[in-house]
């Protein structure tokens, strides 16, 4: 759709503090993940740990451009998304270790975990399922009329599954106020975009299932705010689900354990030396916008006193006690019963007699 | 008051329901202009109009995940499935996102998935399946399965107004071949709770759905040419299962047998089974049986399915098996 230099961007309506803004949101995104790293290693984090590295970009540019009001989805490279939607950095590092006090009081992994009230729904890990989902959460909208948007994320793995197709076939049909957000970072775990589909780029999609679909460079943060205010300016219009394609790349592995053996040499470092949206944003800022580098350092050190408090919090949280385990699986009954085998010594080995044939058996073999 | 079949029942819940709460909503293929597939939900977009009566596309899974979402939302869907059969399509859905919603999120989830089942109708291996072992096996749903009209209507009612999503069996072969008067008022069957559908000393039947009918068959000729007292337990909820109603049967009759319409292993009798063993093995004269279907996808044709499928003959061969103990 390539009206570049026609329209008029909104982020050009941006104020020197939302272009501050949005930095911080990357950096922040940047810092807490290293964190992370380092918690892995001391084997802090209970489970895996997935990077967005080199992604920060597409989830900040593209979570910008929704209202509080507006709900989100996002995917395992969405932290970016998250915080600007208002997940806190202690939320973060408690899920990860698994805290009580974590947000799923550690039922759930990583940053699997929402809140309806500040606009995010956490996602499952079979891929897709959260376009149909969000189908549901903008057909809500429009059935009651509410002035809202709702924002899915899916990677290129995610387009060949069942539910993608279902989700935004159905909220197209229906012209819920969706956008779907495929973030086209080069792998699906370790398998290349060009294994995953025979079409030429995702937003071909967009096409078959009658919505306008847009591509962008998913490293330029205001390319991508831009692209998202469009589909979220027409959501909010009423004229239903837009596609967006951004195109970044994935710079780690699907996780920290994966050695990313699959990748030809030298594609990380060039897109780390020549295509870092971290980079690539403070060289704007700093240029065209006009911004001093102790404005980009302030915000750094903001951050990493946010990050080491946040730090410090989550650490202090104790794991969970064993029988919330049985806790809220349904709302009626509150909380599952123990097994007979949990409780106290109920057990008939502690209240019977032992047998006088016990540990008296012997094979054929055994003689004496 | 007049008497109205099993499937005007849970009609008539869904017109109450979604007179009462502006939020009830129903969304499934050819549930709107045309009514439904077997009508279920006739009149329902004229009376209630089309952002509540949803015709949606052939897609099983947007459909159940729609309904979550709408459900997150403060909405309470009403899924059907168009046969039952189809729900396999959205199990991932169901299992991994709704049944896990409100325990690792805190996400609220309440919703019917609702559809046509069972055999005994010539519909072959798509249009007769009784899937509701996998769900009864999974932590986070609850399921139920009626076998009178009044129970239709009362624990349709309460699946709606449930906190959580409620799977929705409707025997068909039941759905127009059993009526009944309906109880005046806001009648809401509670989830949990079996029905004693026939009162005996002998020996006791448990049982949920189409073969309830079969058992009460069975019941009539074993008191007839045996003066077997036989006593009948229609579960109703499969899950949760009433504990306390199987547990004061078997030890009345100290013999028990479990029907059920569904495949033999891994079906409900096994679980069933266990649960007397552990609670009531002091109260036992015989081991416990089970007459189920045979393992086999469900056969079209007539001598193929009466042979597949659980009889009143087989039922009555059973009980005199286990009275003879």
């Amino acid at each position: 759709m390539g009206e570049r230099g026609v329209r008029s961007d909104a982020s050009a309506l941006l104020s020197r503090e939302q272009l501050l803004d949005l930095y911080r949101w990357m950096r922040l995104t940047r810092t807490l993940e290293e964190r992370l790293v380092a918690l892995y290693r001391q084997t802090k984090v209970v489970g895996g740990l997935f990077r967005s590295l080199g992604q920060e970009a597409d989830s900040v540019g593209s979570a910008y451009a929704l209202e509080r009001r507006d709900i989100l989805s996002p995917l395992i490279r969405n932290l970016g998304s998250m915080l600007v939607k208002g997940a806190t950095p202690v939320e973060i590092l408690k899920q990860y270790m698994a805290k009580a006090d974590s947000p799923t009081r550690g039922r759930e992994l990583n940053i699997h975990f929402g809140d309806t009230e500040r606009g995010f729904i956490g996602q499952i890990s079979p891929l897709g399922d959260m376009v149909c989902v969000m189908a549901g959460v903008t057909l809500t909208f429009k059935i009651r009329h509410e002035d809202r948007v709702g924002l899915v994320y899916v990677g290129d793995g995610a387009t060949s599954t069942g539910a993608f197709h279902e989700g935004i076939n159905f909220a197209a049909v229906q012209r819920c106020p969706l956008v779907v957000v495929v973030e086209n970072n080069g792998y699906a775990y370790s398998t290349p975009v060009s294994r995953q589909t025979a079409a030429k780029q995702f937003v071909d999609k967009a096409i078959g299932y009658g919505i306008p679909g847009e591509q962008a460079d998913g490293n330029d943060v205001l390319a991508v705010y831009d692209v998202t205010k469009r589909a979220v300016d027409r959501a909010r219009r009423g004229d239903g689900v837009s596609l967006i394609e951004l195109m970044t790349y994935r710079r780690k592995g699907h996780a920290e354990h994966d050695n990313q053996s699959y990748v030809p040499d030298g594609e990380i470092e060039r897109w780390e030396r020549e295509n870092d949206p971290i980079t690539r944003y403070v060289a704007r800022l700093t240029g065209e916008f006009g911004f001093m580098s102790g404005d980009i350092e302030g915000v750094d050190e903001r951050v990493r006193r946010v990050v080491d408090d946040a730090t410090d919090v989550a650490e202090r949280s104790e794991l969970p006690q064993a029988l919330d385990a049985l806790v809220g699986v349904y709302a009626d009954p509150p909380a599952a019963r123990p097994l007979w085998f949990r409780e106290g010594s109920s057990g008939v080995v502690d209240v019977h007699e032992r047998a006088d044939g016990w540990g008296t058996f012997k094979t054929s073999n055994e003689t004496h | 008051m007049a008497e109205v079949t099993y499937l005007e029942a849970i009609r008539e819940a869904l017109f109450e329901e979604m007179e009462r709460d502006v939020n009830v909503m129903c969304l499934g293929e050819d549930i709107g202009a045309y009514g439904g597939a077997f009508k279920v939900t006739d009149g329902l977009l004229d009376k209630f109009g089309e952002t509540r009566v949803i015709d949606s596309p052939i897609s099983e899974i947007a459909i159940v995940g729609a309904a979550a979402g709408a459900a997150h939302m403060g909405m309470r869907p009403v899924v059907e499935m168009q046969f039952i059969d189809f729900v396999a399509n959205a199990y991932d859905m169901l299992t991994n996102y709704v049944a896990t919603a409100r325990y690792r999120a805190m996400l609220p989830c309440p919703m019917v998935v609702r559809g046509p089942s069972g055999g005994y109708v010539r519909g072959g291996p798509f249009h007769s399946q009784n899937p509701e072992a996998g769900f009864v096996h999974t932590p986070g749903l609850k399921v139920v399965y009626p076998s009178t009209a009044d129970d239709a209507k009362g624990l349709m009612k309460a699946a709606i107004r449930d906190e959580d999503c409620v799977l929705f069996f409707e025997h068909k072969y039941l759905y127009r071949r059993v009526k009944a008067e309906m109880p005046a008022g806001d009648h809401v069957v509670p989830i949990g709770k079996a029905r004693l559908a026939r009162e005996g000393r002998d020996l006791s039947i448990i049982t949920y759905a189409a073969t309830v009918w079969k058992s009460l068959e069975a019941a009539e000729q074993l008191e007839k040419e045996d003066g077997l007292s036989v006593e009948i337990l229609d579960l109703r909820s499969l899950a949760p299962l009433d504990d306390e109603a199987i547990q004061a049967t078997v030890r009345k009759t100290n013999r028990a047998l479990i029907v059920h319409e569904d495949t033999r292993t891994g079906g409900l009798a096994g679980e069933i089974t266990a649960r007397i063993n552990e609670s009531s093995f002091a109260w036992l004269d015989a081991p416990v049986l089970r007459v189920t279907a045979h393992d086999v996808p469900l056969p079209y044709a007539p001598s193929l399915e009466d042979y597949v499928l659980p009889q009143v003959a087989d039922i009555v061969r059973a009980a005199r098996t286990l009275a003879a103990y």
